[in-house]
């Protein structure tokens, strides 16, 4: 086996610009509590959050927060306390999570996570949405707001589609109005949606930098540093301006030749989320093999800007309607994603690709099975399926991750050598 | 007597492979087609107005022996996802030209395309039903879903769905909810008189036959039945709730009969007794048909219902069917069902409604510790 590559000591800004960016987000809601400003709970997946900014409605992502309790070991506690009260253990655990926080008091008056005033159900693609919100918003008191996006079923929405959005969207304009007391503001909505072009730009071009090789950052570990300024934090200057820097970054990277890793020796694209309570040891798996993720479904749940799209301040709630409907991952079939996949394969020019499927979350796992048989059977593209889950540590198997990982790498490696 | 061999007729067809029933109604069809649906509601009423034979997907229960399918679908994932798909693997719907799939679930959701790449030779719909109940732009949204479901018909097959016919077909299916309606009044009436195994098995027969045969089996039920012989016993009166796609085996009612329960109420094939009343035939029937689908509809945990409490529905249900208890039978897996029992239970709890937990699977075939829980259950109840 050749000398064993190493993670970089990376001195870049993007990670810790990313952590201000947040904490400083964390903080502003810990203040809405204090002095009573409005909340908004929204969901990640292709949301709408340029409008609870333009009514200065602060924006709560419960997923956001369940993920970074399972990054830092204090998601069981919370799935437990759910459990007790009747959630199953089969069920999506960031709901769990996330009602396990509310049942702990980790949440509300005297924490640093408020009560929404609204929550706002952007049903995009995700069907435990509805029960998530439902079953928030009767514990926390709040209105309960259900923007129901229909599903991309066709190849483009229909005109029903993005009527029904639109309209929908102008009966939350006027909920948020009463909610925040304020009038609507269509030229604001304008300035945020520009900040928003912004950042996909940026998001965008960091993505099309992954092209290089090496890959100035990886697209599935080191996306998250990104995905957090890009969904919760879009339609702010800040969250634009944190973009240009990344950008600037990584240019200056790919001018270098350098990559996240000491030596990027297999590009491999991502498909399902990380396992948050065990980040650093499952990418530790991929690391010691050399393995870059060059791209990754995961970091598109929230809007898919490579293939081109952004906001339209000129048409700003057709543009909400349109970015909800079609440009996110969410709100497509699987089998449309096999096709965002090739694409990234064939692009991005990968040797393979990893499908991590998470018990909890059947909107991305239920029949990658079938994505493993498409890849492998019809396309030729090496494929691993392992499993673990993204918010729960008990279906967290390290040994078997690393026997099955160590294994396809092996065979992968001994390809390339037969190749050469 | 009639009743038992209606009855009997019914067990017959429900064994039948789904492409077979479909094969048998094409030969007195010629150029006919089928088109089956997944739970939990479908118009079938537009398949019909099309001149087409709708069908009830519901799975393969303990037929079949899953030997693709769950390579395509993982462990932790429901069985009538996969015993569905494995039915198109083993040509088992044969027949079957077209499948409507909606947004009830993740699974389903990926089942539908999934569907549809394994096999082309479906016309696969996948249909997006209202979760926002109370937009003004809900009736014209579900209208036009309707009409995209009817035109995609009309392009893969060559039948028109025109208003007439659709109008037509909603008059039927209404006498059929009619004759639903009446049944379940009739087994809150006289459950000695109608076990839930039988219903179980008219109910199913109906969504697997034409709606104009169901219909007239179950006019000969309506007349039949209050003459039954069906002495009382000492069990106590619960309603089933959960089993609203994943299919229940029978022997699993079987035992909730046997250990002790009258099945008052349940949410067994709700999608095909969805409305609460009658879908007006007059005007544009795809908008009222669309506009039933969210303003007539039962409880269901499939359909967010505004602010309505998820617990409430069932409470009602109770109430209605003068219930001692609730037994929830969430399929295994099954994210809708079980994230849903929490808020159920917690409402039974306030108003101390007894309710007992059973998960099942559709493949399960042995239920001794299920009779015992329900033994137990039952007992604590009657010697209270
Ligand atoms: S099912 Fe997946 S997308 Fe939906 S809430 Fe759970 S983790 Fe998120
Ligand atoms: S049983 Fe439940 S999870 Fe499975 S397809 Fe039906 S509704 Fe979805």
């Amino acid at each position: 086996m050749p000398a064993e590559v190493k993670e970089r000591q990376y001195q870049g800004k993007v990670h810790q610009l990313s952590r201000d960016l947040m904490n400083a987000w964390m903080a502003q809601l810990a203040r809405a509590n204090e002095t009573g400003e409005p909340t908004g709970a929204i969901m990640i997946s292709g949301n709408c959050v340029e409008l609870l900014r333009a009514f200065d409605i602060h924006p709560i992502f419960p997923e956001v927060t369940a993920l970074q309790n399972a990054i830092r070991h204090q998601s069981l506690p919370l799935i437990l306390k759910a459990e007790e009260v009747g959630y199953s253990s089969d069920s999506c655990a960031d709901v769990k999570a996330d009602m396990g926080l509310f049942l702990s008091g980790g949440m509300g008056p005297g924490t640093k996570m408020p009560y929404p005033t609204v929550t706002l159900c952007n049903y995009v693609g995700c069907n435990v949405y509805v029960k998530w919100f439902e079953h928030l918003a009767a514990a926390t008191g709040s209105e309960l707001f259900m923007l129901d996006v229909p599903f991309l079923r066709t190849s483009e929405p229909t005109a029903a589609d993005v009527r029904y959005v639109v309209k929908q969207i102008e009966e939350l304009i006027a909920v948020l109005e009463r909610i925040s007391k304020k009038k609507f503001d269509i030229d604001k909505l304008r300035e945020i949606l520009r900040y928003s072009v912004r950042a996909e730009e940026g998001y965008a071009r960091s993505k099309d930098l992954c092209k290089g090789s090496p890959a100035p950052f990886d697209s599935y570990f080191d996306a998250i540093n990104m995905m957090g300024p890009i969904n919760v934090l879009r339609g702010t200057r800040e969250a634009a301006d944190f973009f240009d820097e990344a950008v600037k970054e990584f240019e200056g990277m790919v001018a270098e030749k350098v990559g996240p890793l000491s030596e990027e020796r297999f590009r491999m694209v991502v498909e399902g989320p990380p396992p948050y309570p065990y980040y650093r040891s499952f990418r530790n798996l991929f690391t010691k093999w050399g393995a870059v993720a060059v791209a990754s479904t995961y970091s598109t749940v929230g809007g898919i800007w490579e293939w081109g799209f952004r906001h339209d301040p000129a048409r700003p709630l057709e543009s909400i309607a349109e970015q909800m409907l079609t440009e996110n991952l969410t709100n497509r079939s699987i089998v449309a994603r096999y096709g965002q996949i090739k694409r990234y394969v064939e692009e991005w020019k990968a040797d393979c690709l990893v499908i991590h499927s998470i018990k909890s979350c059947r909107l991305f796992s239920a029949g990658q099975g079938d994505m493993r048989e498409y890849f492998t059977k019809e396309l030729g593209v090496p494929t691993l399926l392992v499993e673990s889950d993204l918010e729960d540590p008990r279906y967290y198997a390290e040994a078997q991750l690393r026997n099955r990982i160590d294994a396809f790498f092996e065979s992968l490696e001994h390809k390339k050598l037969v190749a050469a | 007597m009639k009743v038992d061999q209606t009855i009997e007729r019914c067990r017959e067809l429900i064994a039948e492979p789904l492409g077979a029933i479909a094969e048998r109604w094409k030969e007195s069809h010629p150029g006919g087609r089928a088109v089956a649906c997944f739970p939990v509601w479908s118009p079938a009423e537009v398949i019909h107005a099309g001149g087409m034979l709708p069908l009830g997907l519901l799975g393969a229960g303990a037929t079949v022996e899953l030997t693709h399918a769950d390579s395509r679908f993982q462990s932790f994932v429901c069985s009538i996802a996969k015993s569905s798909l494995e039915l198109g693997f083993q040509g088992l719907l044969k027949g079957v030209d077209g499948l409507v799939f909606s947004n009830i679930c993740d699974v389903a959701r990926n089942l539908s395309s999934i569907y549809k790449r394994n096999f082309p030779h479906f016309h696969v719909d996948y249909l997006h039903l209202a979760q926002n109940s109370t937009s003004g732009g809900v009736a014209d949204y579900m209208a036009d879903e309707l009409r995209r479901l009817a035109r995609g018909f009309e392009e893969a097959f060559g039948v028109r769905v025109t208003e007439p016919s659709l109008a037509k077909s909603i008059e039927l299916y209404n006498a059929i909810r009619a004759r639903i309606r009446g049944l379940y009044a009739f087994r809150i009436a006289e459950p000695q008189k109608l076990s839930t195994v039988e219903l179980y098995q008219i109910l199913r027969a109906a969504t697997q036959a034409p709606p104009e045969e169901a219909l007239s089996r179950l006019d000969d039920l309506a007349a039949e039945l209050p003459a039954r012989e069906g002495r009382p016993k000492d069990r106590i009166r619960v309603v089933v709730e959960g089993a609203f796609c994943e299919q229940p085996p029978l022997g699993l009612l079987e035992v909730l009969e046997e250990a002790g329960c009258y099945i008052v109420e349940d949410d067994l094939f709700l999608g095909w007794r969805w409305f609460t009343s009658d879908v007006p035939a007059d005007g544009d029937p795809f908008r009222a048909l669309g506009q039933s689908y969210v303003g007539r509809a039962v409880p269901s945990c499939t359909r967010h219902e505004g602010r309505e409490s998820r617990a409430k529905g069932l409470i009602e249900k109770v109430r209605r069917s003068r219930a001692d208890a609730v037994i929830f039978t969430p399929a295994k897996f099954c994210e809708p069902a079980l994230f849903d029992f929490v808020p159920m239970r917690q409402g039974l709890e306030r108003e101390g409604i007894p309710q007992l937990l059973v998960e099942f699977e559709e493949k399960m075939w042995t239920f001794e510790r299920t009779r015992n829980e329900i033994e137990t259950f039952v007992e604590s109840m009657l010697f209270d």
